[in-house]
């Protein structure tokens, strides 16, 4: 199998929350300019192998190698800083706050005369404008609060926000789920241009149709391990069935 | 083309739209209460509505203002402070030993905030690192200071006086008072924090969405602690404000401090589970609170009235912000 060079390397990952061993022995392996998925049954271990890719969890043992070099990341922030972006199941927006509040949250542009600082709104908020016009088909109002905004929009404001920040690996743990029909067409659209720029991108799914539609390969975790591998174009939909209930690898 | 009648009513009607939408009434319920009551007091009593019975409104207020601040920052991460009650008394308590005992103002200013400051410190430590729940925590931190306040003051009140508290008392800048300067500075200093800066936007999301704020990685916990450590400072400023205004250190529990503190909060429109904090609000609920009592005063009606229309008037407010867009 012939792979470009990879953004992000997992080996032999491993993760318990006291009894319960979520991480086993999970590998992954997310190559530029790709899309990468990452399928599996409820409790399989998808959600907390990105926790730990994302320094959210400090990993049990295993490696992780990022652009070639191994890294163990103790917040979310320093993988942030290396170029890594999530949008997590719960989004991670504030609905109290501005869609370009949380578009900039932690982030936020400042004047400042010496030790005084306050926020530069007026370009933080034209910036916002710009970056998800580029981005989105439905543009919502950036200074509207998150909580007046539907499903759909908040999901294309935790994308949107991902993907503008995330220069090298961009994280979706089932980005479409919440989402009608037309709203998960405009999110597949913006992860296809995502691949066009260079992203490397994984994807965690369960619709498996969409998993044909949009990915180069796809990984299958069952019980805290990765059990299969293939590229997305030399596999069919019942063998992931298959894996993913164990009747495989 | 229109009759001029109908572009005419164009305008009432925007406003009868702007009236009959409920989040109208919920987000401004504080302010629109003030309102009413002013004009209420200012129809039963001609000694309302003058500028030496409003200037001495606002200089009572502006302790509660002060306070209210502190617990508007404990309550926007959805936390509460109880121990406002106990540390008030203590810092004036410091406040008091460290003048009486010949180290001068500008000693005693730095001991009182340190002092509020101290149980801030401890009360975010005890919330955010020990992860005892908010309102426990400074519950028990109540106890703990009214007891060290009774301690090192030997129960006893004393009297503080110096030229110094009778001009931050007494004294203005042309018609305005320092008293309610410092207040409204306060405020408009807390309303810029949660509005205009990093910092303010990072305590809002702590409060509106932790998990939120940690992926997107906000150090919650020193957020948590940065703003009882605040609350605390505003706290130890308040006691100074209560000795200049009483002439002396006093170390009995200021509960009815405390339920004000939070009832401003309350009809100020913020929400007690976190996340919204609505400074401006927080000032008009504390002038609600403070202008009851003075139009009672002045309507000469038994105090006994007082802490139940107080009381009334916090349930109706708390109903109104169901109303909240
Ligand atoms: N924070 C946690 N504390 C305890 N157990 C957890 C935690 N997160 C996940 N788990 C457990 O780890 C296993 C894997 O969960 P998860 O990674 O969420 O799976 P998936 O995302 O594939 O559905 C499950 O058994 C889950 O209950
Ligand atoms: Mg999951």
């Amino acid at each position: 199998m012939s792979e470009a060079m990879p953004v992000l390397e997992v080996r032999g990952l491993r993760k318990s929350f006291g009894a319960v061993d979520a991480l086993v022995g999970a590998e992954l392996i997310c190559p530029a300019g790709e899309v990468t998925a990452l399928v599996g049954d409820n409790g399989a271990g998808k959600s907390t192998l990105i926790r730990c890719i994302t320094g959210v969890y400090p990993p049990d043992g295993g490696a992780i190698a990022f652009k070639g070099a191994p890294i163990g990341f103790a917040s979310p922030t320093e993988a942030r800083a290396l170029g890594i972006e999530t949008v997590y199941q719960d989004l991670a927006l504030v609905e109290d706050l501005t869609v370009w509040q949380n578009m900039y949250l932690n982030r936020e542009v400042e004047h400042g005369i010496g030790p005084f600082r306050w926020l530069d709104r007026r370009r933080m908020i034209a910036e916002t404008e710009a970056k998800l016009e580029r981005l989105l088909v439905n543009m919502p109002p950036v200074r509207a609060k998150v909580r007046r905004l539907s499903g759909g929009q908040r999901q294309s404001i935790a994308i949107g926000r991902a993907a503008s920040w995330g220069s090298a690996l961009v994280i979706m743990d089932e980005p479409t789920a919440a989402l009608g029909v037309r709203e998960r067409g405009a999110v597949e659209a913006l992860i296809g241009r995502l691949r066009g720029e260079g992203v490397a991108q994984l994807v965690i799914s369960h619709d498996l149709e969409q998993v044909m539609r949009i990915s180069d390969s796809v990984w299958v975790m069952r019980r805290g391990r990765t059990i299969a591998r293939w590229r997305t174009r030399e596999v069919d939909r019942t063998r992931i069935v298959a894996a993913i209930a164990g009747a495989e690898g | 083309m229109m009759p001029a009648g109908a572009a005419a009513s164009r305008v009432p009607a925007g406003i009868e739209a702007v009236l009959r939408d409920p989040g109208f009434w919920g987000d401004n319920a504080a302010v629109i209460g003030l309102l009413v009551i002013g004009v209420a007091f200012s129809l039963l009593t001609p000694f309302f509505l003058t500028w030496g019975n409003i200037s001495d409104l606002l200089v009572s207020a502006s302790i509660l203002v002060v306070l209210a601040t502190a617990q508007q920052f404990a309550i926007v991460t959805a936390g509460i402070d109880l121990s406002i009650a106990a540390n008030l008394p203590w810092a004036a308590v410091v406040f008091g030993l460290v003048y009486t005992g010949g180290f001068g103002i500008p000693a005693a200013i730095v001991a009182a905030i340190a002092a509020g400051m101290i149980v801030g410190v401890v009360n975010g430590l005890i919330i955010a690192k020990l992860r005892v729940n908010d309102f426990i925590a400074t519950l028990g931190m109540l106890g703990v200071m009214n007891g060290v306040a009774l301690i090192v003051s030997d129960g006893q009140s004393f009297s503080v006086s110096s030229p110094f508290l009778q001009a931050l008392a007494l004294g203005s800048i042309g018609p305005i008072r320092y008293f309610y300067l410092i207040a409204i500075v306060i405020a408009l200093a807390a309303h810029f924090l949660f509005t205009r800066t990093a910092f303010g936007t990072h305590v809002l999301a702590t409060g509106g969405n932790r998990d939120a704020a940690r992926n997107m990685g906000i150090p919650v916990d020193r957020m948590r602690i940065a703003v009882y450590v605040i609350n605390g400072a505003l706290v130890g400023l308040a006691a100074i404000l209560l000795v200049a205004r009483t002439g002396g250190s006093d170390p009995s529990l200021q509960t009815s401090q405390l339920l004000s503190s939070i009832a401003s909060v309350v009809l100020g429109g913020s929400s007690l589970f976190g996340g919204r904090a609505a400074v401006l609000g927080t000032v008009a609920g504390a002038l609600v609170l403070t202008t009851l009592l003075n139009g009672f005063t002045l309507l000469q009606v038994s105090e006994f009235y007082q802490p139940m229309a107080v009381g009334i008037v916090v349930i109706a407010a708390a109903v109104l912000s169901r109303l909240q867009r």
